[in-house]
C-alpha cells in the first residue's frame, strides 16, 4: 500500500496544552480515511497543521515521500492538497464562478482563462450547481454555499482533499444529497480525508478510520471495527455505557 | 552614566504615554491615531493652568485625567462605537479606526492651531537641578518620571487584580469569549479606551515640564507610542513598560552621541529591526 | 489578448480624453496649466496609490517617502546624468525602496504597515537632514529649461501609463490573486497564493510610480530640501483623494482628485491654517458617509434607479 500522506510523531503545541499528541498515520491512494473522535480531541487540528493552517511543534508530515512539514499553506496547496473549512468560506466580492476559478489558476493544476473558466464550470457540475455560476456568494442556500467550496477545492484537482466536517450543519434532505455527492468523489478515486461527526457518513464513506481523543490517537480500523472498540466508545460516551 | 538615566527619566515618561495607548490598542483594540494630539492637549492644559494660575502640574493632573476620560469615552460611543458595531471583520475595524481617528488628529491639530496659535509652549517648573549618582538632572524630569512610576504602577496592579482590571484583559485577549462570560464589552471598552485616553492626557502634562510642545508635535508621539506598544508586544503591560525604558535609553543615547535629530530615526530603525526579528514584541502573542 | 466591445470603447474615450487634456497649455491660461499640472499629478499619484491599496485594504502612506526620493534622484542626478535616464532610474529606485518596505511589512497585518510607512517620509527626511548637516550642503538646486508644460505632458504620459498597467493587472492572474487576498487572505493562501509574494510585487507600482512623479516634479520646485522633498502631508492628501474618488475602479481616484484639488486651492485661499482641519473632516467623511467613494454612491444611486425602472 503506497501511502499518498504519512504523518509520524505529528505533535501540536499551543503553549502548555498539547492539542495534537504524537500521531501516526498513513493515508493509501484511493483511500477515504475518517478522522473521528469526541470534540476538541484534536481533529481539525490535525487537518490544520496537514494544510499548513498551522506550524507543526515536532514530528514530520510526507506528501508522496517528500515532507511538507515546514511549508507553508500555498505550497501545500500547489503540491496538490485542498481542503475546505469548518465555517463555509467563500469570497464575498465575487460571484460563483469566480470563486471555483480561484481554485482553478491558482490550485495544484494552474490554469488561466478559458482553461481555467471551463475546469471551473465542469466543476459546478460535479457538485450540482451547474449553469450557476453567476449567482452573488450571498443569495446561496447553506448545502449550495459548501457545495460552492467544494467546486473550489476540486477546480485545482488536488491529490488529496480534506474535508473539515463539511457535513455539519445539513437537514436530512441535503444530508443524503452531501452524503452523495462525497460517495460520488470516492467512486472517482479520489483520495479523502474525512473529519466527521455524523456517524452514518463515517459507516457508509470510510474504509478506514482513525480515532482521537484528547489529541492522541487511540484507535484506527475499519469503521465496524473502531466503532465496537470499548476505549472507543468510552472516549465518545463516558464509562458508563463502554 | 548619566546617559543611562537621563534615558531612564524619559524612557518612565514614555512609558506612561504608550500606556495609554496600549489601553486603547490591545484592550480597546482601537487604533487611535490621534493620541499624541490627547497627550499636547493635556500638555496645553498643564502650560495653561502654570502661566495663568501658577498651579502646579503635578496637580493640574487630578483636573486633566477625569476631563480626558470623559471625553475619550464620549469619543468612544460617538465615532468608534459605529465602526465596532459595522465592522464585518477585524482588519475592516483597524482600517477604518486609523482612518477616523486619523481624520480626528488633524482636526484636533485644527482647533489647537486656531485657538491656541502655531507657537511652541513651553514653562519652566521645578526646573532646578536634582543630584543622582554625582550628577544633576532637572527636578521636573524627575518628577514626572516619579510620577509615571507610580501612575503605571497603580494601573499594573489594577490591571492585575482587581475585577475590573481582569475584565478589560479579558476583552483584549478574547472579546466574543468574554461576552459569553457575561461581560459586557461594549462597556468594557469604552472604559478601557477613556483610560487610556485620560492615561495619555496625564502623560502629556507631565511631559510639557520639561519638552517643548506645539500643536503639530503629536504626531511624533503618536509614532513613539505605537513603535513602544508593539515592540513590547501589544496588549501587555511589563512589555510597555520595557520597551518604553528601552526607547528612552535608545534617544537618549543617539541624541547625545550621535545627532539628536536623529531620534526618530533611531526609534524607527529599532522598529524596523523588531518587526523583521520578532514582529510580536516582547511579549506579545504570535498570531496564527 | 482578446479586448471586448466595451474594451475598445474604453480605451477609444480614454485616449480622447487623453488628447483633449494635451491641449490644455495651448487652450488655457498659466493659472489654469498650474491646476492642470496638481490635478495630473494627484491623479497619477492616487491612481497608483489605488492600485494596491484598493484590493488590499493595506493603506500606504509612504508617498511623500517615494516622492521625495525621485526628487532627490532629479536634484542630483540633474547634474551628472542626461534628464532621460532619470525618470527610469527614480523608477527603480523607488520600486527597490518599495520592495524593502514589502518585505519588511507585508507579511505583517495591515496595521504594521500603516506605522512604518507613516513613519517613513520621516525616518528618509532625518537621515538626510543629518547627511546634510554632517557634509555641510545643504538644499540643492535644480535648474533646468523644463517649462510647466513640459511637467504636464510627462505627467499626462505617466498617468496614460498608470491606466494601461492597471488594465493590464485587473484583468490579470496578479490583479485576481489580490482581489481574493483582499477578500480572504486565509483562502488566498489555501488556494495556493504567495501572499506575501504577491503583495510586495503589486506594491512596487506605486513605489516607482511615485517616485517618478517626484523625479518630474523637481523642476518645478527650482530649490529641493528635504522637509519640502518629504512633506508627510502629501501622503495624506493621496489617500483622501483616492478614497474618495473610490477605489473600486480605475477612474475613482480622478474623480475624487478633481474636486478636492479646488476644495484644496478654495481653502488654501482663504483660510490658510486650516487646511488640516479639512483634512481630518475630509477622513471622517469618507469613512462615515462615503466608504466606498464616489464609486460607490454612483454605483448605488445607479442600482437605485435600475430597480425603480424595474418596477
Amino acid at each position: 500500500m503506497s501511502a499518498v500522506l504519512s504523518l509520524r510523531g505529528v505533535t501540536k503545541r499551543f503553549g502548555g496544552l498539547v492539542a495534537v499528541n504524537a500521531m501516526d498515520f498513513d493515508v493509501a491512494e484511493h483511500e477515504v480515511l475518517g478522522l473521528i473522535g469526541p470534540n476538541g480531541s484534536g481533529k481539525s487540528t490535525t487537518l490544520n497543521l496537514i494544510s499548513g493552517a498551522l506550524p507543526v511543534t515536532t514530528g514530520a508530515i510526507a506528501l508522496r515521500g517528500s515532507p511538507i512539514t515546514q511549508l507553508p499553506a500555498q505550497d501545500i496547496a500547489r503540491r496538490g492538497i485542498a481542503r475546505t473549512f469548518q465555517l463555509v468560506r467563500l469570497l464575498p466580492s465575487m460571484n460563483v464562478l469566480e470563486n471555483v476559478m480561484a481554485g482553478a489558476v491558482f490550485g495544484h493544476r494552474r490554469r488561466w482563462g478559458h482553461e481555467a473558466e471551463a475546469v471551473a464550470q465542469a466543476m459546478l457540475e460535479k457538485v450540482g450547481m451547474a449553469g450557476r455560476g453567476h449567482m452573488a456568494v450571498g443569495q446561496l442556500t447553506y448545502i449550495d454555499t459548501k457545495r460552492g467550496e467544494l467546486a473550489r477545492v476540486l477546480a485545482g484537482e488536488p491529490r488529496v482533499v480534506l474535508l473539515d466536517e463539511w457535513l455539519a450543519g445539513l437537514n436530512p434532505t441535503e444530508l443524503e444529497e452531501g452524503l452523495a455527492l462525497i460517495r460520488a468523489l470516492r467512486d472517482e478515486g479520489r483520495t479523502i480525508i474525512l473529519v466527521e461527526h455524523v456517524m452514518d457518513a463515517i459507516r457508509s464513506l470510510c474504509d478506514r478510520c482513525v480515532v482521537m481523543a484528547s489529541g492522541s490517537k487511540i484507535a484506527e480500523g475499519t469503521p465496524a471495527e473502531v466503532l465496537a472498540d470499548p476505549e472507543v466508545i468510552r472516549a465518545y460516551l463516558g464509562d458508563d455505557d463502554a | 552614566m548619566d546617559i543611562i538615566i537621563t534615558g531612564f527619566l524619559l524612557g518612565g515618561t514614555y512609558a506612561l504615554i504608550a500606556m495609554g495607548l496600549n489601553l486603547q490598542y490591545g484592550m480597546a483594540r482601537i487604533m487611535n491615531l490621534a493620541n499624541g494630539e490627547m497627550l499636547v492637549a493635556g500638555g496645553f492644559a498643564a502650560f495653561w493652568f502654570w502661566t495663568a494660575a501658577q498651579v502646579s502640574p503635578l496637580l493640574t493632573v487630578f483636573v486633566v485625567a477625569p476631563v480626558a476620560f470623559a471625553a475619550n469615552w464620549l469619543l468612544y460611543i460617538v465615532f468608534l462605537r459605529p465602526l465596532v458595531k459595522r465592522a464585518r471583520s477585524r482588519g475592516q475595524l483597524e482600517v477604518d479606526a486609523i482612518l477616523t481617528t486619523f481624520g480626528l488628529s488633524f482636526v484636533s491639530v485644527g482647533l489647537m492651531l486656531a485657538v491656541f496659535g502655531g507657537d511652541y509652549f513651553s514653562y519652566s517648573y521645578l526646573s532646578f537641578p536634582v543630584h543622582i549618582l554625582g550628577d544633576s538632572y532637572g527636578a521636573n524630569r524627575v518628577a514626572a518620571f516619579v510620577s509615571a512610576v507610580v501612575i503605571c504602577g497603580a494601573l499594573w496592579l489594577w490591571l492585575d487584580r482587581s475585577r475590573a482590571g481582569l475584565t478589560i484583559r479579558a476583552i483584549a485577549v478574547a472579546p466574543d469569549s468574554a461576552r459569553l462570560v457575561g461581560i459586557d464589552v461594549g462597556k468594557m471598552a469604552a472604559l478601557a479606551f477613556a483610560l487610556g485616553g485620560a492615561v495619555t492626557a496625564t502623560g502629556g502634562a507631565l511631559i510639557s515640564t520639561f519638552l517643548t510642545l506645539d500643536a503639530s508635535t503629536g504626531v511624533m508621539f503618536t509614532l513613539k507610542a505605537l513603535i513602544i506598544v508593539i515592540m513590547g508586544g501589544v496588549g501587555d503591560v511589563r512589555g510597555t513598560i520595557i520597551a518604553a525604558l528601552a526607547l528612552g535609553l535608545l534617544e537618549t543615547f543617539v541624541a547625545t552621541v550621535i545627532d539628536p535629530g536623529l531620534t526618530l530615526a533611531a526609534a524607527y530603525l529599532l522598529f524596523v529591526i523588531i518587526l523583521l526579528v520578532r514582529p510580536q514584541g516582547l511579549f506579545g502573542r504570535r498570531s496564527a | 489578448m482578446r479586448l471586448t466591445s466595451n474594451d475598445w470603447r474604453n480605451l477609444t474615450l480614454a485616449a480622447l480624453g487623453l488628447a483633449i487634456a494635451a491641449c490644455l497649455p495651448w487652450l488655457l491660461g498659466n493659472y489654469a496649466l498650474t491646476i492642470g499640472v496638481t490635478i495630473a499629478m494627484y491623479t497619477v499619484l492616487a491612481t497608483s496609490w489605488a492600485l494596491f491599496s484598493g484590493p488590499t485594504h493595506y493603506i500606504s502612506l509612504a508617498t511623500a517617502a517615494f516622492f521625495g526620493v525621485g526628487t532627490y534622484v532629479t536634484g542630483i542626478g540633474i547634474q551628472h546624468l542626461p534628464y532621460w535616464t532619470l525618470l527610469p532610474l527614480a523608477g527603480v529606485i523607488g520600486a527597490v525602496l518599495a520592495a524593502l518596505v514589502g518585505l519588511a511589512t507585508l507579511r505583517l497585518s495591515g496595521v504594521y504597515f500603516v506605522i512604518f510607512t507613516l513613519g517613513l517620509a520621516e525616518f528618509i527626511r532625518q537621515v538626510i537632514t543629518w547627511g546634510q548637516n554632517v557634509s555641510g550642503t545643504k538644499g540643492i538646486y535644480v535648474l533646468t529649461s523644463i517649462t510647466e508644460a513640459h511637467i504636464y505632458w510627462q505627467l499626462l504620459g505617466l498617468a496614460a501609463l498608470v491606466y494601461l498597467l492597471g488594465w493590464a493587472i485587473g484583468r490579470s492572474r496578479l490583479g485576481f490573486a489580490l482581489r481574493i487576498i483582499g477578500d480572504d487572505e486565509q483562502v488566498a493562501r489555501h488556494s495556493g497564493i504567495h501572499t506575501a509574494r504577491a503583495k510586495i510585487l503589486l506594491f512596487l507600482v506605486p513605489g516607482s510610480v511615485a517616485a517618478i512623479t517626484g523625479a518630474i516634479l523637481a523642476p518645478r520646485y527650482v530649490y529641493i530640501e528635504p522637509s519640502l522633498a518629504f512633506a508627510p502631508m502629501l501622503s495624506f492628501q493621496v489617500v483622501i483623494m483616492a478614497l474618495l474618488g473610490g477605489t473600486g475602479r480605475l477612474w475613482g481616484p480622478l474623480v475624487g482628485v478633481i474636486p478636492f484639488t479646488f476644495l484644496w486651492e478654495a481653502i488654501s485661499i482663504t483660510v490658510p491654517n486650516q487646511t488640516t482641519l479639512l483634512l481630518g473632516v475630509s477622513f471622517l467623511i469618507i469613512v462615515y458617509l462615503l466608504p466606498k467613494g464616489f464609486v460607490g454612491l454612483f454605483g448605488a444611486i445607479r442600482r437605485r434607479m435600475g430597480s425603480e425602472g424595474l418596477v
